[in-house]
């Protein structure tokens, strides 16, 4: 990112503490990107003549007479077809070794969709994952994280949604990953030959951490110009958005802001809300999805992150790693698709939505069975059949490695249902039991 | 009054969207400002004053604000623009129309108006030469979407007035003068169909506000049966995320008894609102035989919309729901959720730099929520005529922890608690009104008896009251249960236990997304109720405590196959026969 000729350079910083420096300069405006000794900054903070600017990759070693210059505009994305099948750091400048990318300066951030310009989500994303399609289904413009301990293989299931969603762009917001979890990202598009419809904005753990505030809406920036200019369906992952938060925590606690609960700052909702908000349908057919990431620490989600990130999205996708079959799951209680009434059983068959509840109700049956037999009482019949019955359901649907359509997810459930129980005992509406239970 | 001239400042500091203005005249609090930048204005209010320097919350993103920038004071506090033709359209937080915005992104200082100046509205008077009136009296009415929109004595003139002309019936636009009033000292006062309002200032024209006492029926059996809402009542709806608060809410919103619906979108999902806007336009709407959507009216301030008009958004509601109530019409207001609008008002005293209350909220936040509730209420007009507002809010407490500020706020604030429980939730038994925590004060207003009484059932209450029993007893037992062992307890516990299940699975939990369960008219609840209980005062007999989960199931299918069918249908028949077959077979003689 150039200056320009004739812009003033100011070396004179009154302030400095650890993520911020203070001058005197004059004619900037709010949100205005600066350079601080050739570190990128941004001003948050207007007050008369003294401006004080964030410093993305921190204060350490800045001197009190640093070089100070002002770009007259907030940070940007240069947008074009040739964004496609690169990767940039979190200032969109390319870390793959290829050229600057040319195209139509944006500023990132930008404005929300008139809520009464979109289109009602309604096309369903087959990810062949029955955890997913028979209990939480998915449809484009939806926006939905995965909450997994850390420990968890959220990127790969998320790698694996992306690659089978049939999206025309996956655009990989990573923030605070390993090193080892960007080159696997890398080398699953590349294997699956679908490089090419990939962008990525990259934080490594190697790089400061505030840098990473700007990744999700460099990523969304230029969902913004495949979905909206191009009319393409762009899949936006962002992985990890626990990391995002911390970073606005750190910055907010360097402000002296007064913290609210978990040390998160106040706004931690508005600031999460307006990079979730981007996933919309348009009514030309572009659209934006967003499936995050959110750790959680020892499952806790009463932790602010969780909590203010389940109040925005459409749901959640929870991991858990079920002991007795030894998978990884979805686990059906606490995940949730909110989008998932506008297509199941009327474009998947008509008897999803209550194959989908039944098979769940029976799982909690199954739980409290499970929690009369560790307290040691004796189980009755009804008791026994549940418990078999979680077990074929956990390995045959619920578990990740599950592969198959969402018809064959619903016979499954009918199966399971006709093995264990009797109609009369799971309450299914007497139409599709005369119609799917079998013979 | 003397001519005035308008107050103007220059941006001194920009920290978000708080903007400080050096002013070089006088500003009030709450006073509407609007800020030049470049080819725009961005709206502001006033927040606070300090000596020359105004503390002004910009309704926009300041992004490139500079300082010295112009800033011009308007004298008038945020206002609402009242008038035929606020029926189905969709507003943002500040009543500006989202439809008559260009392009698919909101832009900055896109302010459009909230009424059609164009339209011509077929106006029939309603007040005739010589009338004495008083603001908020009607002079006339216009048919708005089949409603009968009352125009109005603007509620901002004080006194008493004489009518000195109405226009004959005919075809006029907002702005056509339909009436001439003469003030106290024989001065002319023109008035039109439009007239401006302060939100955060309750519109009183009406004689007295009684307690109310009337049922609003919503259709969501555990409402209207266990703890009734009424016709001008409050209510809160708080819950963690994802257990059923909206869904909740859109189902009253469709179902309840009300003449006008106004649903304020307040710093949640715009999906959600796109939900609205795709299935409104398509419900029938049984009392008018039009579409739902023509008597609703959508405030929209979505997550990602500016925070400070968040704040606003609730209060522009309000005020068009005081609106509709002074013409005698039963308006229901629904806002969705007010957690986001008290985060509105944290974020804001955060940036000011005041001294926080608890989890950080402003000292104040409760006495802020409770004066938002009381606006709502059933009221006598002036001409004795009724009219109402019946409020539900939504809470998202942190953490899904009732114990914070906002739900504490509310719950002195509302006499409803409807409190949604993860647990049944996660057991996906909707809608998760736990039935044991929440409350309705209004079923103890003698009031609210004698009409059930009269209008429901004689034992109705009784039954309500005996229900309630029932669930608190399966509770106990099915806590016995857990603790002594299947086979540690009398076979009667378990029996209890499976009659309050009865009650949970028939009349507690309702599919909102089914085409006839989704709404139950108090005659079939009252049916279905007595249905249950005769259940529950049947005495059966069973050899083994094994028999009575598979027993109870069965009766629970046949009760559920009845939900699912059209009331008093052939398939609800022969369920109901069905479901007398199998209680025989184990009823003691
Ligand atoms: N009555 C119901 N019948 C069937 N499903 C329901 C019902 N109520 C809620 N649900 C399910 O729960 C999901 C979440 O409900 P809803 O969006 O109303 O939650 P919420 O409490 O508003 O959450 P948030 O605070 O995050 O907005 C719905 O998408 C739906 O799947
Ligand atoms: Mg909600």
């Amino acid at each position: 990112m150039e200056t320009k000729a004739f812009q003033k350079i100011y070396t004179k910083i009154t302030q400095i503490t650890k993520a911020t420096c203070s001058l005197n300069a004059e004619g900037v405006g709010y949100e205005e990107l600066a350079s601080v000794n050739g570190r990128l900054a941004q001003v948050v903070k207007i007050q008369g003549k003294s401006v004080t600017l964030q410093v993305f990759a921190g204060t350490e070693g800045i001197p009190s007479n640093a070089e100070v210059t002002f770009y007259g505009r907030p940070p940007s994305l240069k947008v074009s077809d040739d964004l496609a099948g690169r990767f940039f750091n979190s200032f969109g400048m390319p870390i793959d070794g290829g050229p600057e990318v040319e195209g139509e300066e944006r500023e990132i951030g930008g404005p929300s969709v008139n809520p009464v310009r979109r289109k009602q989500p309604s096309e369903l994303i087959a990810t062949g994952i029955a955890g997913i399609d028979l209990n939480n289904t998915l449809v484009t413009g939806q926006k939905i994280p995965f909450f997994a301990d850390p420990d968890q293989p959220f990127n790969q299931v998320m790698a694996m949604v992306a690659l089978r969603a049939k999206a025309d762009k996956i655009i990989l917001g990573g923030m605070g990953l390993t090193n080892d979890d960007y080159l696997y990202f890398k080398n699953v598009f590349d294997n699956a030959g679908a490089l090419d419809r990939i962008i990525s904005f990259v934080n490594t753990t190697e790089d400061p951490p505030v840098e990473r505030l700007l990744v999700p809406d460099m990523a969304l920036t230029a969902a913004e110009y495949f979905a909206v200019d191009k009319n393409e369906n762009v899949l936006v992952l962002l992985t990890d958005m626990t990391l995002f938060a911390d970073a606005l925590s750190i910055v907010s606690n360097r402000m002296d802001q007064i913290p609210s609960k978990d040390s998160m700052p106040g706004s931690l909702y508005s600031d999460l809300a307006k990079i979730y908000e981007k996933a919309v349908q348009f009514p030309e057919g572009g659209s934006i999805t967003i499936i995050a990431v959110t750790t959680l620490s020892g499952g806790d989600i009463t932790h602010a992150i969780p909590d203010n990130t389940g109040y925005i999205t459409e749901g959640q996708l929870f991991l858990r790693r079920d002991t007795e079959i030894g998978k990884v799951v979805i686990d059906p209680f606490r995940s949730l698709s909110r989008l998932k009434q506008l297509v199941i059983g009327t474009k998947t068959r008509e008897d999803h939505p209550q194959v989908m509840n039944t098979a769940v109700r029976l799982y909690a049956d199954a739980a409290n069975a499970r929690t009369k037999l560790e307290n040691g009482f004796d189980l009755t019949d009804y008791d026994e059949r549940t418990l078999n019955f979680a077990r074929e359901y956990s390995e045959k649907l619920l578990a990740i490695d599950v592969n198959i359509d969402t018809d064959t997810m619903m016979d499954t459930g009918w199966e399971l249902f006709a093995t264990h129980f009797k109609p009369e005992e799971v309450g299914i509406r007497e139409e599709f039991v005369e119609k799917y239970w079998p013979k | 009054m003397k001519e005035e001239k308008l107050t103007k400042g220059k941006v001194a500091g920009v920290i978000a969207n708080l903007v400080m203005v050096d002013v070089d005249g006088p500003v009030s609090q709450n006073e509407i400002c609007y800020i030049k930048l470049e080819d725009v204005k961005l709206m502001a209010e006033v927040i606070k004053v300090l000596d020359k320097s105004a503390y002004i919350q910009v309704f926009e993103s300041t992004r490139g604000l500079r300082i010295g920038t112009e800033v011009e004071f308007s004298k008038s506090m945020l206002e609402v623009t009242l008038g035929p033709g606020i029926l189905s359209r969709n507003y943002d937080g500040l009543q500006h129309d989202l439809d008559k915005m260009d392009g698919v992104f909101l832009k900055r200082g896109d302010y459009t108006s909230a009424l059609d100046s164009e339209k011509k509205w077929s106006f029939k008077p309603l007040a005739k030469e010589g009338d004495s009136v008083t603001a908020g009296d009607w002079l006339g009415e216009v048919n708005e979407n089949e409603q009968p929109h009352k125009i109005m004595v603007p509620f901002k003139l004080e006194g008493k007035f004489k009518v000195k002309s109405v226009v004959d019936k005919g075809e006029y636009t907002i702005n056509d003068t339909i009436a001439v009033l003469l003030d106290s000292k024989e001065k002319e006062v023109a008035i039109t169909m439009v007239q401006k309002w302060p939100v955060k200032v309750p519109i009183k024209n009406f004689k007295n506000k009684p307690r109310p006492f009337k049922l609003l029926e919503t259709g969501v059996r555990t409402m209207d049966t266990l703890n009734p809402i009424v016709e001008g009542g409050t209510g809160f709806i708080p819950g963690p995320f994802g257990s059923g608060k909206t869904v909740l809410q859109h189902a009253i919103s469709k179902q309840a008894e009300a003449d006008i619906v106004i649903v304020a979108a307040c710093g949640e999902r715009a999906n959600e609102v796109v939900e609205i806007f795709a299935e409104f336009p398509e419900i029938d709407d049984p009392r008018t035989g039009r579409k739902l959507m023509e008597r609703t009216t959508i405030i929209a301030n979505t997550s990602n919309m500016p925070v400070a008009a968040r704040e606003a958004s609730v209060y522009t509601a309000m005020t068009l729901a005081e609106y509709y109530r002074s013409m005698g019409l039963r308006v229901l207001l629904l806002a969705d959720s007010t957690s986001r609008w008290a985060q509105a008002l944290r974020e804001m005293s955060n940036r000011m730099e005041e001294l926080p209350g608890p989890d950080a909220f402003p000292m104040d936040l409760p006495a802020i929520i409770s004066n938002f509730y009381s606006r709502a209420g059933f009221v006598y007009l002036n001409n004795g005529k009724t009219g109402s507002i019946t409020f539900i809010g939504t809470v998202s407490p942190a953490g899904g922890n009732l114990k914070e500020p906002v739900t504490e706020s509310t719950k002195k604030a509302a006499r409803c608690f409807y409190a949604l429980s993860q647990q049944r939730a996660d057991s996906k038994r909707y809608p998760a009104i736990d039935p044991i925590d929440s409350y309705s004060k209004y079923i103890e207003y003698p009031e609210l008896q004698e009409y059930l009484k009269e209008n429901v059932g004689e034992d109705w209450v009784d039954n309500v009251m005996m229900v309630k029993n029932i669930q608190i007893r399966g509770k106990e037992a099915s806590e016995q249960i857990n603790i002594l062992g299947d086979d540690g307890v009398p076979v009667n516990y378990h029996v209890d236990f499976w009659k309050s299940e009865v009650i949970d699975f028939v009349i507690l939990q309702q599919d909102a997304f089914d085409p006839i369960d989704q709404s139950c008219p108090i005659h079939r609840q009252k049916y279905m109720l007595e249905k249950v209980l005769e259940v529950y005062k049947t005495e059966f007999e069973f050899g083994s405590f094994e028999e009575v989960n598979p027993y109870f199931k069965r009766i629970i299918n046949e009760f559920k196959q009845m939900n699912y069918s059209e009331f008093e249908s052939e398939g609800f028949k022969r369920h109901e026969k069905e479901l007398h077959t199998i209680i025989d077979e184990k009823k003691t003689a």
